[in-house]
């Protein structure tokens, strides 16, 4: 019962941390003092207090968009096993689930995009469509892998199951597997390489483009909506990148958390040294992601 | 070791498949260097330390990791050649090319009649796999420079093979594949140079004008 | 059994007045009022139908029916099983809504051939029970030539345009070639058992002639009909152009009977070869990531719906490939999984494949156009129906809480057990290539949505538009209704297609529940109760938070550009581009852009971009071209001098008395 209520409280309240690590990592390779850590909250808290803007040729899909958005997320956060434990809802094919929700939060994503009929909105969902397409084999080649190695249908089941000992034994495999989720977890959160988080610029974006003509609250449930998505697909990669459990309860929490501040430290790194991709280039990688994970189960089944 | 072996072969399949993605000459180059260097750490893993075994891998590296790429990289930079690779095929479609012939490279190896204790190792479908991957970068690309690269690749995969016999092979035998292929680079360096002089490109696919009708 | 109890005969009532429901119109002055009788007959038919099948489920058995016909072909054998039964509801319950529909959307007194149109899709109707119920050779294959041929003049009402004409012609020529192909197949069938009855499950042993050439037939013929690639392209075409609610029936049912042939014939055998578990799943995969390729590139809503069927019996046939190989390697989860994964997609696709084309008839009824890029902002103009649109085309992306993922996540189960549970997961590949399909489906129907429904109207027609009547309205929330709850409730499918998928694929009770119990039927309730649950909790404090801040309302923003136009929006063609180029040979689009090199001033230039059916134009048009000049050499023998005929008899008298001796 603990672990559920710490896994809801963590799941709830670290991801905007989560945007404000990038955020001072990428300030300090630019030799800038940054925004504070928290910064991520007041801005909630300040759209959440804002008044709405809406085109008059938005319906009701529009306003739709970022609460189905975030009640997807949410439930897949509730799927996904964190610090070591099982996630409070969890079910013999649950990773299917969990795959189909990011589906459908893009699906109402990308249509409250295309209701403002502004071109950049629509070039935005797009894109956002095509390249997520490409990421969803990847994701599932990974999870029949890492479903052979435990034995389950159960997501709690087979994110807890790699070990430091799985590592040794199947290194090679799992080194493949954390690459192509980390790829995952970088194209899924329209992050460098893929899609520039920080340009407000139109033109050259993916997930920003299409929430241009939120305001608001809306906005806001859209700002923590992204957070938590990092948040999710981040805990997925740490559980396979950083097996470690202590055996201890608290323990196990605390490394957790220090491991997603550590991962947002590492997105952080990789896109003060990265530059954008050309559109074009995009897919080759997320294909070669997909051939990374494929791969890791060529390996395992050997 | 056999296991860091095994992680390092991994390693040599997927420089394999970054070669086939990459858009850029430059990288490529340093692509196969890499693979070069991992390919001399290699024996040192799987065989107990003689005189000879220092040997081999202080010239394999010297020989694929430095020597060869920065043959190479001079002549791109002599010829003028353009950055990009060119290629015939479209990255994506080369890329699950080469992802298809690793797996087959798996699926082939499964039923080659191994000895015993090679079984279990990657190397013989990773040999299998730079081979053909080496032989997918000859074919699809259209500047003579990569097809070099190619060659290099074909030769690691050769390579590969032959390192779980490092302990029966004379040196002699290396150093003459070792020789052979610095002779077969010499000559495609001065072959590309005096296209480029001639032609002003280095096309390869623009030779079959010169076909007799 | 009390004769006044028995499904089977329920059954027969209601096809009998689904034949018959066109044909009191027939007689009456005013068409009008023939068509509310035949609409009112058919939806009496289709509940009378939906009860025999709850009969049914309940446990009743049907009786067998022999009627003795003076015909030398045998009695016509009447039967109703399970397998019947996933076929027979979607039928009875889409037929019963396009016949209401077909009230507003065809309305007999301002549309020509109303009367034709009313009496032909009873017939249509009447004609798919009677296959499903056909136990004996002659009676399948006459209830098949009604279906086809009323299918072929139900496309037909409106003979006015070419591509119409065009497109019944290839249907035609499909559908009696695939015929043939079943002619042949029975023949053999008799030849093997010696009896035009069907024989009973499991009982033809494999080693009967021509085994292999009854199946490979079976394929060919069932095949086309149902839309495998690569038989595949009469339907595009003719799911376009035929009526809009014609095109539910066709999508919706029409191509399941192919899937119910294919099924009955395989249950003949006790044993399948080892390779036709293999082909049909490659064939499912084929027809499922070409079809939906081909469905993302195209501008014509009908057409792009066409495609989609296309992939959606390709996933139906992944799951029986699935079950298949599942049976040859003793691997009870695949058989389990498969045939329950394709079972219920058969019934979800019917479901909101119905829907969607009732959408896309509101839609062509208000706007005249079938073009998705002259629509836009019909949101705004028909809520309702935007909104039933909307969850058809979420339940096709097989998104939850929608009755598409269901169906879906019995093959993904299947797929991964196989992947954790097999040496050599090959049959563990099919987990990616859904998901890349599920991907690509995201994009089509995002597009078909968005650019539709969203956005502002790109033409005059799309901003005059206005919401369809009750009438129309009406049988898609129906069928919307039936998506949703299935969806929330999947241990309704599942409690459906169990029995079925026992009988079927001779699978034991236990071996059933083990296998069920990994799929998360009762979870996924849960879950989706929670997702709604949360959404609604969200969008209340959402509207809480609106009206307390303060409003404002104008343009959308477009990067401070200050006078945007509709032609400004994004259109479908550009929102696909990117895929359609990454997909590349797949799909082909044909581009022809004007040259304007060197030109100062350019002319009127016009630019082409579309993506064509492959198939058809590319390989069979030009190959029939070919076979149609050949044999204009042919045609110099007719020439019309008699006497010259009469040598051509007397020469092949001559010849055949040469060869008899």
């Amino acid at each position: 019962m603990t672990d559920i209520i710490i896994h809801c409280l963590v799941a709830l309240l670290i991801p905007p941390l989560l945007l404000g690590v990038i955020a001072k990592t990428k300030a300090a390779f630019a030799g800038r003092v940054g925004a504070p850590y928290l910064q991520p909250y007041y801005d909630l808290y300040k759209l959440l207090r804002k008044g709405s803007v809406f085109s008059e040729t938005t319906t009701w899909v529009f306003r739709a968009g970022p609460i189905v958005t975030l009640a997807a997320t949410l439930i897949a956060a509730l799927l996904v096993p964190l610090g070591r434990h099982a996630s409070p809802i969890s079910f013999s094919g649950d990773m299917i689930l969990f795959a189909y929700l990011f589906g459908l939060s893009r699906f109402f994503t990308t249509i409250a995009a295309l209701d403002t009929g502004s071109s950049f909105e629509g070039m935005g969902a797009a894109r956002e469509v095509t390249f997520s397409c490409l990421t969803e084999p990847t994701l599932f080649f990974a999870l029949i892998t890492l479903a052979r190695m435990s034995k389950s249908l159960n997501l709690s089941t087979i994110l807890t199951h790699p070990s430091p000992t799985a590592w040794l034994a199947d290194g090679a495999s799992m080194l493949l597997l954390a690459a192509a989720l980390f790829i995952t977890l970088l194209a899924e959160n329209s992050r460098i390489p893929f899609d520039d988080p920080n340009t407000h610029l139109e033109l050259t974006m993916i997930h920003e483009v299409m929430v241009l003509d939120h305001s608001g609250p809306a906005f806001g449930i859209i700002l923590y909506g992204a957070a938590l998505k990092l948040f999710v697909l981040g805990a997925v990669f740490i559980n396979v990148a950083l097996p470690i459990a202590t055996g201890n309860a608290l323990a196990d929490w605390g490394i957790f958390i220090v491991a997603m501040l550590g991962l947002a430290m590492t997105i952080g790194v990789v896109e003060s040294v990265m530059a954008r991709l050309r559109l074009v280039r995009i897919p080759q990688l997320l294909v070669g992601a997909t051939i990374l994970s494929a791969f890791a189960m060529l390996l395992v089944l050997r | 070791m056999t296991v860091f072996a095994d992680q390092l072969l991994v390693l040599v399949m997927l420089i394999n498949l970054v070669m086939l993605g990459s858009s850029r000459l430059i990288f490529s180059i340093r692509a196969v260097a890499v693979q070069g260097v991992i390919l001399g750490i290699l024996p040192g893993l799987i065989h107990p330390f003689s005189y000879h075994l220092a040997g081999i891998t202080i010239g394999i590296i010297l020989a694929k990791g430095v020597i060869i790429p920065y043959l190479i990289s001079n002549a791109v930079r002599k010829a003028h050649i353009r950055r990009e690779v060119e290629p015939f095929l479209g990255y994506v479609p080369t890329l699950l090319l080469g992802a298809v012939f690793t797996a087959l490279a798996f699926v082939f190896a499964e039923k080659l009649p191994l000895a015993p204790e090679h079984r279990d190792l990657l190397f013989v479908p990773a040999s299998i796999a730079t081979l053909l991957i080496g032989f997918l970068l000859l074919t699809t690309r259209r500047k003579a420079i990569s097809q070099v690269i190619g060659y290099l690749v074909m030769e690691n995969g050769i390579f590969v093979f032959g390192l779980l016999l490092t302990e029966a092979m004379p040196v002699m035998v290396e150093a003459g594949a070792l020789l052979d292929l610095l002779v077969g680079i010499f000559v495609m360096g001065i072959v590309i140079n005096h296209i480029s002089q001639e032609f002003s490109s280095i096309d390869t696919s623009r030779l079959r004008t010169l076909k007799e009708e | 059994m009390t004769i006044s109890h028995d499904p089977t005969l329920y059954l027969l009532t209601a096809a009998t007045m689904l034949a018959l429901s066109g044909l009191p119109g027939l007689f009456f002055r005013s068409p009008a009022s023939g068509q509310r009788a035949a609409a009112f007959t058919a939806v009496i038919a289709s509940l009378l139908g939906v009860f025999a099948i709850i009969t049914l489920l309940e446990g009743t058995p049907g009786a067998d029916w022999q009627i003795d016909w003076p015909l030398p072909f045998g009695p016509a054998i009447f039967s109703v099983d399970q397998l019947s039964t996933i076929f027979l509801l979607p039928l009875f319950l889409v037929t019963g809504c396009v016949s209401v529909y077909s009230l507003a959307y065809w309305p007999a007194r301002e549309q020509p051939g109303a009367r034709k149109l009313t009496l032909f899709l009873g017939l249509f109707a009447a004609a798919m029970v009677v296959v499903v119920l056909a136990r004996s050779s002659v009676l399948f294959l006459m209830a098949w030539e009604v279906m086809a041929l009323a299918a072929y003049f139900l496309l037909t009402t409106d003979m006015q345009s070419s591509e119409i004409q065009r497109a019944s012609t290839v249907y035609l020529i499909t559908t009696h070639t695939g015929t043939m192909a079943l002619l042949v197949m029975f023949s053999l069938l008799r030849g093997a058992t010696g009896t035009f009855a069907f024989p009973p499950a499991h009982t033809l042993s494999q080693a009967v002639p021509f085994a292999t050439i009854i199946i490979v037939a079976a394929l060919l013929g069932f095949g086309s009909k149902a839309g495998l690639m690569p038989l595949h392209f009469w339907l595009p075409g003719a799911h376009a152009n035929a009526p809009s609610h014609v095109s539910a029936m066709m999508s919706g049912l029409m191509l399941k009977m192919g899937v119910y042939g294919i099924l009955r014939t395989l249950s003949f055998f006790e044993a399948l070869p080892v390779w036709l578990g293999w082909l049909l799943l490659l064939l499912g995969v084929w027809s499922a990531v070409n079809g939906i390729a081909l469905a993302t590139g195209q501008r014509d809503l009908k057409r792009l719906l066409a495609y989609s069927s296309i992939e959606n019996i390709g996933i139906v046939f992944i799951g029986i490939g699935l079950a298949l190989i599942g049976i040859q390697t003793r691997s009870p989860y695949l058989v389990v999984c498969g045939f329950s994964g394709a079972f219920i997609h058969i019934i979800n696709h019917a479901l909101f494949k119905s829907l969607l084309f009732m959408g896309s008839g509101v839609l062509i009824h208000g706007t005249g156009s079938r073009e998705i890029d002259r629509m836009g902002g019909l949101a705004r103009r028909m809520p309702l129906t935007s909104t039933l649109f909307l969850i058809g085309a979420l339940a096709i992306c097989g998104l939850p809480p929608l009755n598409g993922f269901v169906g879906e996540l019995f093959l993904y189960i299947g797929a991964i057990m196989d992947g954790i549970n097999s040496p050599l997961p090959l049959a563990a590949l099919v987990a990616p290539i859904l998901a890349l399909v599920g991907g690509l489906a995201v994009i089509t129907f995002v597009k078909l949505y968005g650019i539709i429904f969203l956005g502002s109207p790109r033409s005059d027609s799309a901003s005059l538009c206005h919401e369809a009547p009750a009438l129309m309205t009406g049988p898609m929330v129906v069928l919307a209704g039936s998506c949703l709850i299935a969806g929330m409730a999947p241990s309704l499918l599942v409690r459906l297609v169990t029995p079925v998928v026992e009988s079927y694929g001779n699978v034991a009770k236990s071996v059933m529940q083990q296998v069920t119990s990994q799929v998360p039927v009762l979870p996924l309730t849960i879950a989706n109760c929670m997702l709604i649950i949360l959404g609604l909790g969200i969008g209340a404090l959402y509207l809480w938070r609106l009206r307390k801040l303060p409003l404002a309302f104008g343009s959308t923003w477009v990067c401070g550009y200050p006078a945007p136009t509709p032609r400004m929006q994004y259109t479908g063609t550009s929102f696909s581009e990117s895929m359609v180029n990454l997909l590349g040979s797949l799909v082909a689009p044909y581009r022809r852009k004007p040259a304007m090199d060197g030109v100062i001033l350019p002319q009127k230039a016009r630019f082409i971009y579309e993506v064509s059916e492959t198939v058809l134009d590319q390989v069979l048009t030009p190959i029939f071209l070919w076979i149609g000049s050949a044999f204009s050499y042919i045609r110099r023998l007719q020439h019309g001098q008699l006497h010259i005929y009469m040598l051509y008899i007397f020469i092949t008298l001559f010849v055949l008395m040469l060869w008899s001796h």
